[in-house]
């Protein structure tokens, strides 16, 4: 079987700065994989990238087995994509049930379902509760389940998570880790960005590591973080030596 | 859940019925011309900032330049009439269609502007429409149209002996506007509209084609707006640029919104209801002095209610029932 997601040699350029070069990384159905590195390693370019915020430079950026490079991020969801923003960008002056129906009317033209299947998605999601409250009075770890449940309302085939566990207290932290592991448990795959790793390593079935815009190691959570490079890049040289 | 909001829907229903419904009744009682005149202002600028509401409020491309698409229905029914004979319902249809069109012409460059770059395109973009119409001669140039009245004709829709008539085609168009309104809050336009309002890059992660929204939501709202500038022309029966494509109107169709409460199906009703006929009185007992005094007022009451209600009149109506669900 194909992969679901596959970047081949995508390159970005801002000018003179490179941000991606010639990343091919690609995830497979049902799966969950972390994309981590450092600060200024090209992880939110290559999220963008996928979905959709900007065309890449060049490369292409293959989805359930079409050449979806040229797509604009609407109709990347459309195929089956999802995603939720590092800075959480949350309808503030509608409901936190409106803010999710935006999302479900995607994949449902009548109201009346579009509400249901909004409502049911909270509810998946420990929001249920919170429905009839105006997004902006949710408190920040609220505001980031909100932005999974609006990525769920789309029903995607991939679901991409920026950053939704930082910033987190452990025990919220902790209830996140829960909802990803149910997501994918209905047969959503997740590609994940996190640069905290305690967090992430348990929970991904494959990291890929990022630094400088290349893909510098890619393997199981238990090997990549024994691995030189990943932790010379993390920590400077010299904790690499002492590993 | 699902059955509260239901129930507020209807709700809504009900009481514009019983609204529109009392208002058919007033001019039984109230036989004086001149409020009547305000009340057929009051209804019309009810209908064009709910539908100036529908692109700015809901949509939230805030147009300043509403005034052209007012100006455009008022003259194509007006030049339809005069040179060809065609009959103003055929003129209004055909003032919107021209409207919306232009509507997404002209959206198709400037939706690409964000914030306050768009509120300045609209303001030139009607200024030069403005001009533009002083100077065609074909169409009476800075002189304007005299529509000829033909005697009293519900076919020609024009009525010199009474007021009533043009009350309820106001009337009928306020309750059309307002229920284009309430259909399409609860479509997928109207959410829509608010995500792309709210936060644009996530309404396009979540697969809503901003532009195509915005596009949707100008040709609605410019077409709706066209059908009252034709109404204006058949009320006042002659029309010059300045009095129906002037910046005036803009503001006028703005105002009653941005009072009332932007981006609700209430607020420009609310504020309809209280800024025209405030208009027409602050004129009429503190304006003969020349010194602009009805203005200062006016200007003074705007400022007052404001401040007061930052979030709209319709907010008050929130804070009681916030008020009874807490006390129960």
């Amino acid at each position: 079987m194909t992969a679901l997601l596959e970047t081949r040699g995508v390159w970005q350029r801002f000018g003179g700065l490179v941000a991606n070069s010639d990343v091919s990384i690609s995830v497979g159905r049902g799966e969950i994989v972390g994309l981590i590195g450092p600060n200024g390693a090209g992880k939110s370019t290559l999220f963008n990238l996928i979905a959709g915020v900007l065309p890449p430079t060049q490369g292409s950026i293959m989805f359930d087995g079409e050449d979806v490079t040229k797509l604009p991020a609407a109709e990347r969801c459309q195929r089956g994509v999802g995603r939720t923003f590092q800075v959480v960008k949350s309808f503030e002056t509608m409901t936190v049930i409106d803010n999710v129906i935006v999302g479900a009317l995607i994949r449902n033209t009548k109201m009346r379902i579009a509400r249901q299947k909004a409502y049911e998605v909270l509810e998946f999601c420990g929001l249920a509760a919170r429905a009839d409250k105006l997004a902006a009075d949710l408190v920040p770890s609220e505001k980031r389940r909100l932005e999974v449940a609006r990525a769920l309302a789309t029903e995607p085939k991939l679901l991409l998570l920026d950053e939704v566990l930082t910033g987190l207290t452990p025990v919220e932290a902790q209830t996140g880790v829960e909802l990803v592991r149910k997501v994918r448990a209905t047969g959503v795959t997740v590609l994940m960005v996190e640069h905290v790793m305690e967090i992430v390593m348990p929970l991904v079935d494959r990291a890929i590591v990022l630094n400088l815009g290349k893909v510098l190691v890619e393997g199981k959570p238990t090997e990549v973080v024994r691995n030189p490079e990943v932790i010379s890049a993390y920590l400077g040289d010299r904790h690499a030596v002492g590993a | 859940m699902d059955t509260q909001f239901a129930q507020r829907r209807r709700r809504d229903l009900i009481v514009a019925a019983c609204l529109a419904a009392i208002a058919a009744l007033v001019p039984l009682f109230v036989k004086d011309v001149y409020v009547q005149n305000i009340m057929v202002l009051t209804l019309m600028y009810a209908a064009l900032s709910q539908s100036w509401n529908i692109l700015s409020g809901y949509c939230g491309q805030i147009s300043l330049g509403h005034a052209l698409y007012f100006g455009l229905g008022a003259y194509t029914t007006a030049l339809l009439f005069t040179k060809f004979g065609v009959l103003p319902w055929f003129g209004m249809l055909a003032g919107g269609a021209i409207s919306a069109v232009i509507a997404m012409a002209l959206g198709y460059p400037c939706f690409r502007l964000r914030g306050h770059y768009f509120v300045i395109a609209t303001i030139v973009i009607a200024e030069i429409a403005l001009l533009l119409i002083q100077n065609w001669d074909w169409a009476g140039a800075a002189l304007g149209i005299d529509i000829p009245m033909r005697g009293d004709s519900w076919l020609k829709f024009q009525f010199a002996r009474s007021k009533l008539p043009y009350f309820y085609f106001a009337l009928t168009l306020a309750c059309i506007a307002w229920l284009v309104t309430w259909w399409l809050e609860d479509s997928k336009w109207g959410y829509w509209w608010r995500a792309v309002k709210d936060n644009p890059d996530a309404a396009e992660s979540l697969g809503v084609v901003v532009f195509n929204s915005k596009m949707g939501a100008a040709a609605v709202s410019a077409f709706l707006v066209a059908v009252g500038g034709s109404f204006y022309a058949q009320f006042v029966s002659y029309i010059d640029p300045e009095s129906v494509m002037g910046f005036q109107f803009s503001l006028l169709m703005a105002l009653p919104a941005v009072l009332g409460g932007i981006g609700t199906l209430w607020g420009p009703v609310l504020g309809a209801v209280i800024l025209i006929p405030l208009t027409e009185l602050t004129r009429a007992y503190v304006g003969g002095s020349g010194r602009g005094v009805d203005l200062i007022v006016y200007g003074a009451l705007i400022v007052a209610i404001s401040l007061a209600l930052p979030k709209g009149l319709v907010s008050v109506f929130s804070m009681l029932s916030g008020r009874k669900e807490a006390a129960r």
